[in-house]
């Protein structure tokens, strides 16, 4: 087994290779960080700044390989070793999916919840495990939120908006904050009423067909976090539904989906469901049955 | 899925034209996203014959006569002036005069229709021809960089794209109806700038005596040999400078000329020319003679050639069909604010946006109040780049700004109308619409790229008000 003088010794020849070849920038080993490793982080390869560089070292054309790997957030012009991705790559691809990972399994800032004065409440799943496992449970408030939901929140309003983690508890912390206020205000100005917001843990997207029958909303709309992929991990829905009932057909639901900051933007967001909320009030359908 | 009919018009200095084309658009987002409309298809239904432009004098359009010329070309399309929903009129080369330019106006207007706009400009024209000819879409679909020469009967007007980006422009006054002849041979007419490259060349030649083949080629070759200056293929001499046209830019450096597309009424006269000298003065100008020395010329010969789509139609084909754009599908305006016509634009820089965000409305007040002095005008837009994914509490920041001070630097009945760039159009508008009550009609687009000293058309909104069309001029007739 390795011990650890030798994982020390192997880690310096390799930070002396590279830095040799000028292909990272690493500490000299006595401003050296505690890690361990003896390799010093000096980029972010899983940021926007560093994918968009190519990392082809002779390409045909490089600003048509520009241009492309603008277009899109997929990994090309990377190159490869043989029939395998080079290590930068695949760090890369380890670190997004890490990122992912963490998404779905972190918890929304309490922090925020509290700045935007969102009771917080939760399903019936009792941690992230059983939430991942149990989608039935997910879909049901607990015996304590629908207490509290009746307690403190506003029976038969239009309109009841609330969020929820799903499966990214990050894309609630990228653009609740901006999507709430711009949705809320939007409605008003309408002239529907809006119910008290809240926050649901653990959520999925049936539950708020659970909220709408405990609150008696004419439409209830979640913004919940989209299950990350590789691109970004700031996604955010909106699922709309008119007069839900626990049960009611998936089709029932009209969705906005793509709300991140390279996507729709969350306040752009915000007063495109304001209409779209407006118009399913008129109608009085979502889903597939709202016409466009 | 929504249908527009478009008009081009183009008064050239030897040819007139009308086309008219179908514009279909259609939201291309999936379902599950806010809507994107698109331009999705382009249809040129009807193309006119090509009518020498009727004059009066050299200088002078005959009004009457472009307006016949016009009504019946809209009689056999059958068309009425009122299905025309956009488009463009537009005068170019040596036509492209100020009194020309009032009376084709006049005279046109009725079948102008509300939003059928008058732009013009040897800049804006090369674009357009560049865009009509097929080169701007070549340059996208095979990613490189095409250089168009659009040689009309004035000027050649000149434009590089790379990969669908405009990367120069430029005109310069050659063209094959710059000495008019008789069949015989005899000048009828010289223009100024071939009259320079006759000094320099010292050719002999002068209204009222015949002039030879020989004479007439070595003028052309000249002015083919001038075109591969301008495009870097040689070195330039003076006289480049001196027949650049008025108000144009300077072509410049662009990408290497390695793929060249001609287009222009002289495209035409280079396969023509194939076929000897002896009928070269049928069209009773030197466009033949241009043709072949264009065709001969080493340097313009060694590039590759891209077909061109349109040749003569060029210009009026890219003025009927991609003048028009559209704004994002997320947008917000008060009902009945559109159509606006010929609204100059106050363009900010992001360092100018952020200014006034910080300081707040009175420096933009200010900065409306030098625009319209300036520009001796009562009316403006606001186009700035925006805010990347901005809070709600920014957007709201910088409604307040924008309605404070437009609503104060304006006449009480002009709207304020702002052109983003970011897609934050609709919460901004929306945050307008609550910042200036019932006291004003206002509007936030976005999606639209302005600039310094453009002028804007916005038309009636389509698929269900979700956009609207848009012109962006960058001169406009007085």
């Amino acid at each position: 087994m390795l011990d650890q003088k030798w994982i020390d010794m192997i880690a310096d020849e390799v930070a002396r290779q590279l830095r040799a070849q000028g292909k990272v920038i690493l500490p000299e080993p006595s401003d050296r960080p505690d890690f361990g490793s003896g390799v010093a982080i000096t980029e972010d390869i899983a940021s926007a700044e560093s994918k968009a560089k190519t990392l082809l070292t002779n390409p045909q054309d490089a600003e048509a390989l520009a241009r492309m790997k603008k277009r899109t957030t997929a990994r090309i012009g990377v190159g490869r070793t043989g029939c395998r991705l080079n290590t930068q790559t695949m760090l890369t691809l380890r670190a997004d999916h890490a990122k992912a990972q963490d998404s779905v399994f972190t918890d929304v800032d309490p922090r925020l919840i509290e700045r935007l004065h969102l009771m917080s409440v939760q399903t019936q799943c009792d941690c992230k495990d059983t939430y991942i496992t149990r989608p039935d449970l997910g879909r049901k408030l607990n015996d304590e939120a629908v207490e509290l939901l009746k307690t403190n929140c506003a029976k038969n309003p239009d309109v009841q908006i609330y969020a929820s983690d799903g499966l990214s508890s990050t894309a609630i912390e990228a653009n609740l904050e901006r999507i709430l206020p711009a949705l809320t205000e939007g409605l008003q100005a309408k002239g529907l009423s809006v119910g008290t917001p809240f926050y649901l843990r653990f959520g999925r997207v049936g539950a708020e067909d659970h909220v709408a029958e405990i609150l008696g909303a004419k439409v209830v709309c979640v913004l919940i976090g989209e299950r990350p992929g590789l691109a970004t991990a700031e996604s955010m829905s909106a699922y709309i539904v008119c007069d839900a009932h626990v049960g009611i057909p998936e089709s029932k639901r009209t969705v906005v989906s793509n709300i991140h900051k390279n996507g729709l933007s969350a306040v752009e967001a915000g007063a495109y469901i304001t209409e779209v909320i407006a118009e399913i009030l008129r109608q009085k359908k979502s889903g597939v049955d709202l016409v466009k | 899925m929504s249908t527009i009919i478009s008009v081009g018009i183009d008064i050239g200095t030897s040819t007139t034209q009308v086309i008219f084309s179908r514009i279909t658009m259609d939201n291309t987002a999936g379902y599950f996203t806010a809507p994107r409309i698109s331009i999705v298809a382009k249809d040129v239904f009807f193309r006119s014959e090509v009518y020498f432009t009727p004059l009066k004098t050299m200088a002078l359009i005959d009004g009457d006569a472009v307006r016949d010329i016009v009504a019946e070309e809209f009689r056999k399309a059958g068309i009425r002036p009122s299905d025309v929903d956009t488009g463009a009129v537009i005068i170019t080369g040596e036509s492209a005069r100020k009194e020309n330019a009032a009376l084709v106006l006049e005279k046109l207007s009725d079948f102008a229709g509300e939003f059928v706009v008058s732009t013009a400009g040897p800049d804006l024209e090369s674009i357009i021809a560049g865009k009509g000819s097929g080169a701007y879409q070549y340059s996208i679909d095979n990613d490189c960089a095409v250089i168009n020469l659009d040689v009309g009967g004035g000027t050649t007007n000149i434009v590089s794209f790379y990969a669908g980006e405009v990367t120069g422009k430029g005109c310069f006054d050659i063209g094959g109806r710059l000495i008019r002849l008789d069949r015989d041979g005899t000048v009828r007419s010289i223009s100024p700038a071939a009259q320079r490259i006759i000094e320099e060349q010292k050719l002999p030649l002068r209204v009222g005596e015949r002039a030879t083949d020989e004479q007439l080629l070595r003028l052309t070759d000249r002015m083919a040999e001038l075109l591969a200056e301008a495009l870097g293929l040689k070195e330039e001499s003076t006289l480049l400078h001196k027949i650049q046209t008025p108000n144009s830019s300077w072509l410049g450096q662009t990408h290497t000329a390695s793929r060249i597309c001609f287009s222009g009424g002289v495209a035409d006269c280079m396969e023509q020319s194939r076929a000897g000298t002896a009928d070269f003065l049928r069209f009773g100008d030197i466009g033949l003679y241009l043709g072949r020395s264009i065709r001969t010329n080493p340097l313009l010969a060694a590039a590759r050639q891209v077909p061109a789509h349109e040749t003569i139609r060029a210009t009026v084909v890219g003025a009927g069909t991609y003048t028009t754009s559209l704004s994002g599908s997320t947008i917000s305006y008060s009902d009945g604010i559109f159509p606006v016509k010929n609204v100059p634009a106050l363009k900010l820089s992001y360092q100018e946006q952020q200014e006034f965000l910080d300081k707040g409305g009175e420096s933009l007040y200010q900065k409306c109040r030098w625009f319209l002095e300036q520009n001796d005008t009562e009316n403006l837009l606001l186009a700035m780049p925006g805010k990347l994914d901005p809070t709600y509490a920014e957007i709201k920041h910088m409604a307040k700004c924008i309605v404070d001070a437009m609503m104060r630097a304006l006449p009480p009945e002009a709207p304020v109308i702002v052109v983003v760039e970011q897609d934050i159009a609709k919460a901004l508008g929306n945050a307008m619409k609550q910042e200036a009550g019932n006291q004003r009609r206002v509007a936030a687009i976005d999606s639209i790229k302005i600039d310094v000293n453009d002028f804007v058309d916005i038309g009636r909104p389509l698929m269900d008000g979700l956009v609207v069309p848009v012109v962006v001029k960058t001169l406009l007739f007085g």
